[in-house]
């Protein structure tokens, strides 16, 4: 752990933008454990006195058209926007990771149905295919992270196939089978914690793929129930104000999503240098 | 202009290139002599009697065709015009006798369709057995004014056309103006007819055959319709505009920025804030009729617990925050239904104020007189389609009720499921809309509250009461017709299976120069009134 | 090179074989009901039964797909609901307007992101590197409806430098004679200034929107691949005889360099023809995404089968054609296969 320590240092020092990633990240981190407990306001309570508002020192983001301050949906939704993407981020890597290990070290026709099945997926047009399975199963939230899960499938399973292949005759993988470990053994016990460092890199490198794509589905008008808080649905109720000159209802929560998504590219780029030096270009 | 010079800088920053012509003469002259239209959903097909011809495809019909007769118009309150349902005028046809059981149109004898063949008896009778055959919306409406069998349509000669009645209905002479009986030049047709399609529908669907004031010139579907005026054009006054570009914007946002730069003349389709702003900019018109026989409302399901109680009905009905949906939704661009006297009917029109108002220690007696003190659950489902105006009002609706204990989740509804969850008839309440094109109150209850629950009647509503008193109004008249209509309103303020919010407007925003604009029932455009300049 | 293109072509038919099948399944558990939508607001269940009947609804699942295969062989991919017209058509007339958008934004995104990723590699590790890091990153964190909506404000609506966001080209312009449907090219070839003008500007903002977004996978390539050149014996050799940097930067590592970012642009352009969906609704672009969108919307089933279809073709034809330039370019190749 240690040198795992200093290496993480020397990078950070190396390379500022990923001490800014790891910044953002914990402000992310932060505005999502306490966000309800830091907004101002309650972000689902309508004040129509106060619609339409600009930003001012009572609204630092102004107001929605029923009053809501968008300060706190913003901070609230972070939790939401988050969630979904990681529980997509975790589901597309357990689908992913594991058949495409069980390809990379088993070959023959495992490996080729896990290579059919990925490049069938890759061969949609991904956004689409998206749309499709969340209008297909229903207008849920658990829908959005089931169908993002999906289309992130094959990443995970082309990475963690060609790792497992990488390792399949390497040494302790045959130490381990020698000792007398069972194929599933060696598998799951050996092969699949050895290429975790790669998995965590392509999850954070995924991560803000993933919140892009959750945005997008909203802003179509899938997924996310009224009244929550989620900023693809914010960006989408604010578009019909930007003509009008009410710019802040749509700049802010889009902002925060670019931010979010810059943070989690950024974050993936430099865990990657971390983790494995030898990839470091 | 900026934009002039800003394409000058580009191409003296392209120095070696050619200097485009970009604003040549001719585009300048063309843009004086054409209306352009930018609208929010594009025709799917030139037939008004295709299969599922949605309403776009209505107006592309109505300016494209003649009909025997259309309306007169008249001024509204705010003098602008709007047609008169009590006056029908000559179209195709120039004068009628109207009996008993029939009635006899001479056609005008210069008509020509577009392709230069005159139009006679034999075209029209084509035409309206055509409509009463293909099935679906086309025969539906028909039937609506008795005109049911191809038997009933004579051709006298040439230029006379009967009409024989299978009864006496008040509807039928309306009937005949609407903007399905279209006059289509028969010849043509049955030239682009096959054996498994003898009305033509297929060749239709993508060409117009017809005679009207305006031909198409170019149709890309999903993007564009371009019209040129037809010079012959014998069955009115010769329209003012001679081109008219309807181009589709999906975007409401820019819809509204080519209005107030000026790029585009005319559009519906706006959010009603939009409507609101765009109403006090001096450049531009914005005229908001009230659509007739028209409401937006709270639907409950009165088949399903706690909704099959009157008194949890009446609970939500003092609940609602109708101010804050007229301020905050609307944006004051519709007519408040609600907040009248009391809950009488105040005469025969339709619809009109019932007695409810925000109250909510009423609203929670009344849950709590119900036997449901504490509240319950439900679930408010509007159509994604109309979000814009559906997901704030249901988000006020659910916080209002929320005050009395209803916890109400919201569930949107993509179009394409919206109809197939109003025929299950299964969603406990919902917010909608409902517009009838023929202006009684009785046709409006016919469709929404009558026992035969048709679609519309959204709630499930069954009240032999009432049912009586609405098949009396179809055919009674005088004294006897203003009981039974005063009789069902009646019913329906004091069992409020649904209840009205507002009448919608249909507003229509375009530049200071364009002139002429008319309401019609069947809310499009009607290009033949308009002028520009 | 014949045996390579068909052992290639035998192992795209599962995934297309699969794209047909999964599109199938999946626009029949859409819950809408196109019968319902399409009968109108009015219609009895009478009404509805015969559209659906009409509409072939009626018959089983397996029936279903005989027929639609069946149809998909004879090349018919059926008609859309919403515009009444034949989905080859739709998607023929369509396509060139997506790709000729996706084409600009990627052309703009080569010409910025390519130099980026030069500049980054050659300076490694200093501020210009960690500045082009930053930048491409930003880029593609941008969703692009919210670019879009952003763009077509600010440099429509407040500054008037750019034109009404209404399609391909002005409404007052006709388009150019049809030869490639892509209207820059064919207004150039038959000298039509007025238009090719009239497009180039239609096309800026929507084609600046995409680019952005495709700034980062490009220029990220590039620099990966220059710092492994750069690192490699070779170019050790070049500079240790003397050769002046700009020579070796330019002549030798970047010509090395730029096969894999070929690679990458094919997976870019790919994925961006697909993802263009939100770029086209807000420029009102009339190309296939927007089609396909509005279809899934109303429950139209064949026009999204025939866009996700043609994707998928397209898709596994782009990754062929690139298999096959490697093959061209970079001998090695053809001797490993």
């Amino acid at each position: 752990m240690r040198p795992l320590l200093r290496h993480a240092r020397y990078v950070m020092a190396e390379n500022p933008v990923t001490g800014l990633a790891f910044g953002l990240f914990a402000l992310f981190l932060l505005a999502a454990i306490l966000g309800p407990a830091l907004a101002p306001y309650n972000p689902l309570q309508s004040n129509v006195a106060m619609a339409l508002k600009p930003p001012s020192a009572a609204h630092w983001f102004g107001t929605d058209q029923l009053g809501r301050d968008i300060f706190s949906r913003v901070l609230v939704a972070t939790r939401l926007d988050l969630t979904i993407a990681f529980a997509s981020v975790v589901l597309a890597f357990l689908l992913g990771a594991l058949s495409g290990v069980a390809a990379g070290y088993f070959g023959g026709w495992t490996d080729r149905v896990v290579g059919r099945l990925a490049d069938t997926i890759m061969a949609f047009p991904l956004f689409v295919l998206a749309m499709g399975i969340v209008a297909a199963l229903g207008n849920e939230v658990i829908n959005i992270v089931i169908a993002t899960a999906i289309i992130n499938f094959p990443l995970y399973a082309r990475v963690a196939r060609a790792e497992a292949n990488v390792r399949r005759e390497s040494g302790f993988v045959e130490a381990a089978r020698l000792s007398g470990n069972g194929e599933t053994r060696v598998l799951l016990g050996h092969v699949l914690p050895n290429i975790m460092p790669i998995m965590m890199v392509q999850m954070s490198l995924t991560m803000g793929y993933a919140i892009l794509n959750a945005a997008g589905l909203s802003f179509i008008g899938l997924g996310v129930r009224p009244p929550d808080a989620e900023w693809g649905i914010m960006v989408a109720e604010g578009a019909n104000f930007i003509q009008s000159g009410e710019w802040w209802i749509a700049l802010f929560p889009g902002l925060a999503l670019m931010l979010a998504v810059f943070c989690f590219n950024l974050l993936g780029d430099g865990l990657r240098d971390i983790i494995d030096p030898r990839m470091r270009t | 202009m900026k934009r002039r010079s800003f394409i000058k800088t580009t191409a003296a920053g392209a120095a070696a290139v050619t200097a485009p012509a970009i604003w040549s003469e001719a585009k300048a002259q063309a843009r004086n002599e054409t209306l352009l239209i930018v609208n929010e959903s594009p025709p799917n097909s030139m037939d008004i009697h295709g299969v599922g011809a949605n309403r776009p495809a209505y107006e592309v019909s109505w300016n494209t065709h003649d009909r025997l007769i259309t309306y007169g118009a008249k001024k509204d309150a705010n003098g602008n015009d709007h047609y008169d349902y009590t006056k029908l005028e000559p179209e195709l046809a120039t004068e009628w006798d109207l009996k008993p059981n029939s009635v006899t149109f001479k056609l005008r004898r210069d008509a020509k369709f577009h392709d230069g063949t005159p139009i006679t008896a034999k075209d029209v009778k084509w035409s309206f057995d055509r409509a009463v055959t293909v099935g679906g919306f086309p025969t539906f409406q028909m039937k609506a004014g008795s005109l049911e069998k191809p038997e009933q349509f004579v051709v006298v000669d040439d230029h006379t056309f009967r009409v024989d009645f299978i009864r006496a209905d008040k509807l039928t002479m309306p009937d005949i103006g609407v903007p399905v009986p279209v006059i289509m030049n028969s010849e043509l047709c049955k030239k682009n007819a096959t054996a498994t399609d003898p009305w033509a529908m297929e060749w239709c669907k993508n060409n117009t055959a017809s005679g009207g004031a305006y031909k198409v010139e170019r149709w890309q579907p999903g993007q564009e319709v371009v019209y040129v005026r037809n010079d012959d054009w014998k069955s009115g006054p010769m329209p003012k505009i001679r081109r008219v570009v309807m181009r589709i914007i999906p975007s409401a946002g820019n819809r509204r920025a080519l209005l107030e730069r000026g790029d585009a003349d005319l559009s519906f389709d706006l959010p009603s804030k939009d409507f609101a702003e765009l109403r006090t900019m001096p450049k531009l018109t914005v005229v908001g009729t009230p659509i007739e026989n028209a409401m937006t409302y709270i639907g409950m399901n009165v088949t399903q617990k706690p909704f099959d109680n009157v008194k949890v009905r009446q609970a939500v009905a003092w609940a609602l925050p109708y101010q804050q949906i007229m301020d905050s939704v609307m944006f004051g661009q519709a007519i408040p239904l609600f907040g009248g006297a009391d809950n009488k009917s105040k005469g025969i029109v339709w619809p009109q104020k019932d007695g409810y108002k925000t109250d909510l220690a009423k609203a929670k007696a009344l849950m709590a007189e119900a036997g449901y003190p504490n509240g319950f659950e439900t679930t408010i489902s509007f159509d994604l389609g109309l979000a814009s105006t559906n997901e704030p009002l249901t988000i006020l609706v659910q916080e209002s009720l929320a005050q009395i204990g209803i916890k109400a989740a919201i569930n949107k509804i993509p179009g394409a499921n919206w109809r197939g969850e109003l025929l299950k008839k299964n969603m406990p309440m919902i917010a909608n809309s409902f517009g009838g094109w023929l202006n009684y109150p009785e046709y409006f209850f016919f469709w929404c509250y009558h026992g035969q629950n048709a679609v519309f009647n959204t709630m499930s509503y069954k009240n032999p009461t009432m049912d009586a008193l609405i098949d009396k109004a179809r055919f009674a008249s005088g004294k006897e017709y203003e009981d039974a209509v005063n009789g069902f309103v009646d019913i329906a303020f004091e069992e409020v299976p649904r209840v009205p919010l507002f009448q919608p407007l249909l507003n229509v925003a375009m530049q200071k120069n364009v002139t002429g604009y008319r309401y019609w029932f069947h809310r499009q455009l009607d290009y033949r009134q308009l002028a520009k300049g | 090179m014949l045996n390579l293109l068909l052992s290639r072509l035998a192992t795209a038919i599962p995934s297309i074989v699969g794209v047909v099948v999964v599109t199938f399944m999946l626009t029949r558990l859409l819950p809408g009901d196109p019968a319902a939508y399409f009968a109108g607001l009015a219609a009895s269940p009478q009404a509805v039964a015969e559209i659906r009947t009409k509409l072939g609804l009626d018959k089983s699942l397996p029936e279903q797909f005989v027929a639609y295969v069946g149809d998909l062989l004879s090349g018919n991919l059926g008609n859309s609901l919403s515009t009444g017209q034949p989905v080859v058509t739709e998607i023929a007339t369509r396509l060139p307007a997506s790709a000729e958008l996706t084409l600009a934004a990627l052309l703009l995104a080569v010409f910025i992101a390519i130099p980026l990723g030069v500049l980054a590699a050659v300076k490694q590790g200093t501020w210009i590197d960690h500045v082009c890091r930053v930048v491409t990153t930003a880029g593609v964190s941008l969703p692009v409806f919210f670019t879009g909506l952003l763009f077509a404000y600010v440099f429509y609506y407040l500054l008037q430098w750019a034109p009404a966001p209404t399609g391909r080209l002005d409404v007052f312009l006709s388009p150019p004679q049809h030869i490639t449907g892509f209207y820059l090219i064919d207004s150039a070839l038959t000298g039509n200034s007025e238009t090719f003008w009239g497009a180039l500007r239609q096309l800026a903002l929507p084609a600046i929107s995409m680019a952005i977004f495709s700034l980062a996978p490009l220029a990220r390539m590039t620099r990966g691949s220059m710092l492994a050149v750069l690192g490699s014996d070779f170019i050790r050799t070049a500079r240790a005889s003397g050769l002046a940097p700009r020579t070796v930067v330019f002549t030798y590592a970047f010509r090395n360099a730029v096969l894999p970012v070929i690679t990458v642009l094919g997976m870019v352009f790919s994925f961006l023809l697909g993802a263009n969906v939100l770029v086209e609704t807000v420029f009102a672009w009339p190309g296939v995404g927007l089609y396909a969108v509005n279809a899934l919307i109303t429950s139209d089933y064949a026009p999204v089968q025939g866009f996700v279809l043609t994707m998928a073709v397209l898709y596994v034809a782009l990754n062929l054609a690139i298999d096959l330039l490697y093959g061209l370019v970079d001998p090695r190749i053809r001797l490993d296969s």
